[in-house]
């Protein structure tokens, strides 16, 4: 009773779009054009399953009765690949190898371009990548103590300033400090210092106006190494920078922010002479007990 | 060879616990270790209190004994204990102490400097007078020292 039904709806369905052609012209040109293209799209309208569905999943006929009552002998449309043709077949790289760093490594490694997925619908939740959570330092949070604001003398506890005391000016974006004497106070030039080396005191100058240039970066600062080995073992200490020499736009930098520094130093009392002064620890002295 | 006694009206000073720091009467005697306490103007509610805690000052007040807050209050202000307090060297030792505690880096490299500067100006006086073999030395010492200790007390 399936099969009969579509074999009616098709004639039936076929005498109102010629009906419709007579009533209306712009509704004529469009159900006409879609007939034509309907019917070089379309091969043959689909036939309903030859397979009559006994239980839910079960149908009468089994394979290879289907494939005898849907003439698929008659609808091959490629030839089957032969073996010749299978070995030529440019398979997509599954693996690559990859160099490894280190002794004894062996060099390299074998590792796949496509990993097995780490997460099945099955388990309950997806498993984490073991970089979970995990960021690069530049995606770090940075912190500042809430002790440590623009303006604020600052007491350098490692490097060569160490016990001088210091203005700091601004948080690089890495997190260390930009600092500065001023130079021509205690020969501490613009400089980046480390928050945890450093002794906040509660002495504060008004660094409200001051304007630091912006070029005053990590990469400013950042220490300059050669690191390629041209010649061979006999000169490597001499090639590498020996001596630091301070560039002219050091020297410009550093007058156009201790300038506007000085100034308003100035206005406080004693506090050229104190940031001059080094902090020192002596006989009774406990930093724990001192209020800084 | 005792001058302050424990008595009705005697102002204590409490050294430790919850009061520390602050001025009471004592209103009465409860037995032989507390003493009913109270400071209506030092913020120090009516209370027992050991007298191991407490620690006497000069300051007596008329009041008969268990006599109400408001009696306390009006002694303690017509007295006047809380400036006579702050007047005396004991208060005053009280807060240079405090002070220096709080004092700050730049505080303590401030005081260094003064503190050198006097002794330097003292120094050179003391040189000067050794230098006269004369009785009119020590008096003038002494009026400069004085000098001096008021820029100390910053």
């Amino acid at each position: 009773a399936g099969e009969k039904k579509p074999g009616e709806k098709a004639p039936s369905e076929k005498k109102p779009s010629k009906k419709k052609p007579a009533e209306k012209k712009p509704a004529e040109q469009k159900t006409g054009q879609k007939e034509g293209g309907e019917k070089k799209k379309k091969v043959k309208r689909h036939h309903a399953s030859r397979n009559p569905v006994l239980a839910r999943g079960i149908g009468r006929y089994s394979r290879s009765a289907m494939y005898a009552r849907k003439a698929l002998y008659k609808r091959k449309y490629t030839a089957p690949e032969t073996k010749i043709e299978k070995k030529k077949k440019e398979k997509p790289r599954a693996t690559i190898t990859k160099p490894v760093g280190g002794d004894k490594n062996g060099g390299s490694r074998v590792v796949k371009i496509r990993k097995m997925p780490r997460y099945y619908p099955t388990e309950d939740v997806p498993r984490k990548l073991l970089s979970h959570g995990k960021k690069p330092f530049c995606q770090h949070k940075r912190r500042l103590r809430a002790s440590i604001t623009p303006g604020t003398v600052l007491i350098l506890l490692t490097g060569r300033h160490r016990g001088k005391r210091v203005i700091f000016l601004k948080q690089l974006a890495t997190g260390l400090l930009l600092v500065t004497g001023p130079l021509a106070i205690n020969r501490v030039p613009l400089r980046r210092a480390h928050q945890k080396f450093v002794i906040a005191t509660s002495t504060k100058v008004d660094i409200s106006g001051v304007k630091i240039p912006k070029h005053l970066t990590d990469a400013y600062f950042k220490k300059k190494r050669l690191r390629k080995p041209k010649h061979q073992e006999g000169e490597i200490f001499d090639t590498e920078k020996e001596k630091y020499e301070i560039t002219e736009q050091r020297k410009t930098d550093q007058k156009a922010v201790d300038s506007q520094i000085l100034a308003r130093i100035k206005q406080v009392p004693q506090l050229r002479g104190y940031l001059r002064s080094t902090f020192c620890l002596s006989n009774g002295v406990y930093p724990h007990k001192l209020v800084f | 060879v005792f001058k302050r006694f424990v008595e009705i009206g005697r102002i204590a000073f409490i050294s430790f616990g919850p009061h520390a720091g602050k001025l009471v009467a004592i209103v009465d005697v409860i037995d032989q270790n507390r003493a009913l306490v109270d400071g209506p103007c030092s913020g120090v509610r009516r209370q027992a209190m050991p007298f191991k805690c407490m620690q006497l000052t000069d300051f007596v007040l008329k009041f008969p004994h268990s006599a109400r807050q408001k009696c306390v209050r009006l002694a303690w202000e017509k007295e006047n204990i809380n400036e006579k307090w702050s007047a005396t060297r004991w208060a005053k030792k009280i807060a240079a102490r405090e002070k220096k505690a709080k004092m700050t880096d730049f505080d303590r490299y401030k005081v260094m400097k003064a503190k050198k500067m006097r002794n330097r100006i003292i120094k050179h006086e003391m040189k000067k007078l050794q230098k006269m073999p004369s009785k009119k030395g020590k008096k003038p010492e002494k009026a400069q020292k004085s000098e001096k200790v008021q820029k100390t007390q910053k």
